[in-house]
């Protein structure tokens, strides 16, 4: 078993209690915006995207590096959005516009 | 600035990138916080790819920078969708996120780094088997939810059989070509397969299950991207794919707490089986119904008023009525909030991101166990196209399929009224006993209409 995946197994699970624990404090209230949001950070995928795309070692590796590339940018981008968007309607009574 | 100092400036990005993502969720804890939640994330991320963009392995641009500029130019479109549009748009970011994990697990499939190693082998042959079924599972119910397919569940005879086997099959190419990475054509077949495997598993299930299975859709795409940082050996992809794994994980559990039902029990649609007999058995029983000028009226007597919104209420698109109303009732003294069941609607929070949307403020919603308890003291509940999550069936009835799920108890205030369309049962062909109460008024006709009548009745009587 490579030692890579040894320290890999480290940080997933140690990310995993991380990701339970903050997570779990989140207002039920704000479920849809926590999933566009992590939907928008998972989209870090195309970091890795790039590099498979940019290294243009053949034909067939870039042309899916650069959909994986066009693919999470587009829900990075448009996750960030909309998390944004919802987030700015949630007003407390003390703010509402009459 | 030699190869070696510029990969630990790269690595330090990335770290400062992971950070800002803990702390973007952490934001999220409070609506007040939360907008610096996604400024966090934004940081991160923006930081990430502008140090990617400097990684001496990027040996081209034109292929980074089109796909880039195509990416934002539907990013940007798909984020200003309209509120009522937000399930499918979820629905289809998972799709976009899986699809470009699968696509760069099968990439490095065809040109790693070095030959692939048994052990690399399985990594990568899980980790696009995952990503291939959240794809075309993600874009089974995006049509769904958009209503481009039906949204009734699809069932037929020996269908757990089918959907198992297909499964088995991809999982069984992953197996031979671990054995022997050297036959590679197996390999687009798995990935055929598990694309397949996508489509029979989200087909069977529909309507008040989307809330789950789109849970369950964040979490392994969430999943398949740590599988890729372990494919990659790349710890932001970990932490990051960790982050939504997790959050989609706790959802879907979130989600099966409050229908009362375990993951394999959505899975393997026990739903569609019963609600055929329980339709079966319904008799005419009486009911009373009212206008909106008899409903405006007591509205009007009331103290106290809970309103219970549901999918119904996103359907008519009656939101923004809904709020006309709430200022009305607001304006004369009476005290209104609105019950949130966790899986009303057709994701986890739907109602309540519909009713910011249309001015409602956030600390007028309220979770299901904190509202329960008053009941008892509130004067009318209102309920907008809700049905199955205030059916009191659950928590009397031993035959009744959703028996044991958590419901709103609004049996219990003063007056019901319910705005519906008909008697016709709803989407899970149940029949709700609420409505043959003595004290339960049917206000029958479209949500949005209705509501707006009685607004004008309510308007006319200064």
């Amino acid at each position: 078993m490579p030692a890579d995946f040894i320290s890999n197994l480290y940080v997933f699970i140690l990310a995993g209690f991380v990701g339970f624990e903050v997570i779990k404090r989140v207002s039920p209230l704000l479920h849809t915006p926590l999933m566009s949001l992590t939907n928008a950070l998972d989209a870090i995928v195309v970091v890795a995207a790039i590099i498979i795309a940019g290294r243009h070692e053949a034909r067939l590796t870039t042309v899916l590096g650069a959909i994986a590339v066009a693919a999470s940018f587009s829900n990075m981008v448009g996750g960030f959005v909309i998390t944004d968007r919802m987030l700015r309607m949630f007003k407390s009574g003390g703010s509402k516009k009459s | 600035m030699t190869a070696l100092a510029l990969q630990q400036y790269l690595d330090f990005a990335y770290i400062a990138a992971v950070v800002l993502f803990i702390l973007s969720l952490r934001f999220l804890s409070s609506p007040t916080t939360a907008r610096w939640g996604v400024l966090a994330g934004e940081i991160g991320a923006a930081l990430a790819v502008v140090a990617t963009l400097f990684n001496p392995e990027v040996a081209q641009y034109k292929w980074v920078l089109i796909p880039l500029i195509i990416g934002a130019g539907v990013g940007i479109p798909l984020g200003m969708v309209h509120m009522t549009a937000v399930p499918q748009r979820t629905a289809l970011s998972h799709a976009f996120g899986a699809l470009s994990a699968a696509m760069i697990g099968i990439a490095e499939f065809y040109v790693g780094t070095a030959p692939v190693t048994r052990f690399q082998m399985g990594e990568i042959g899980l980790e696009v088997i995952i990503g291939s079924l959240t794809f075309t599972g993600s874009l089974i119910a995006a049509g769904k939810l958009q209503e481009i397919l039906p949204q009734r569940p699809i069932v037929y005879r020996g269908q757990n059989i089918v959907s198992l086997s297909v499964l088995g099959a991809a999982l069984g190419l992953a197996v031979a070509l671990v054995v022997n990475p050297a036959h590679a054509t197996l390999f687009p077949i798995m990935v055929i397969v598990a694309l397949i495997f996508g489509v029979l598993l989200v087909t069977p299930i529909g309507g008040a299950d989307m809330p789950t299975v789109i849970s369950l859709l964040n979490s392994y795409a969430g999943f398949s991207a740590a599988l890729l940082g372990f494919v990659l050996n790349s710890k932001v992809l970990v932490v990051a794919g960790a982050l939504d794994g997790s959050s989609g994980f706790i959802l879907s559990v979130i989600m099966c707490k409050a229908m009362n039902r375990s993951f394999t029990n959505v899975m393997f649609g026990a739903f569609g089986q019963v609600q055929t007999s329980a339709a079966a058995a319904k008799e005419e029983r009486v009911v009373r119904s009212a206008t909106p000028e008899e409903a405006a009226a007591i509205l009007l007597a009331a103290n106290k008023v809970v309103i219970v919104p549901g999918y119904g209420m996103a359907v008519a698109q009656a939101q923004h009525k809904v709020r006309e109303l709430y200022d009305a009732l607001t304006k004369k003294g009476v005290d209104v909030r609105f019950a949130i069941h966790p899986v009303a609607g057709r994701m986890p929070g739907h109602m309540n991101v519909l009713l910011a949307e249309a001015d409602i403020p956030y600390d007028r919603l309220i979770e299901m166990d904190e509202i329960n308890g008053d009941f008892p003291q509130t004067d009318v509940a209102l309920i907008i196209g809700a049905n199955d999550v205030t059916n009191p069936a659950a928590r009397t009835d031993h035959s009744s399929p959703i028996f044991g799920m958590p419901i709103l108890d609004v049996d219990k205030a003063h007056t019901v009224m319910v705005i519906k369309r008909s008697m016709n049962p709803g989407f899970a062909g149940i029949d709700n006993p609420l409505y043959y109460l003595d004290r339960t008024l049917m206000l029958f006709g479209d949500a949005k209409q209705f509501v707006g009548g009685i607004v004008r009745e309510l308007g006319g009587g200064h």
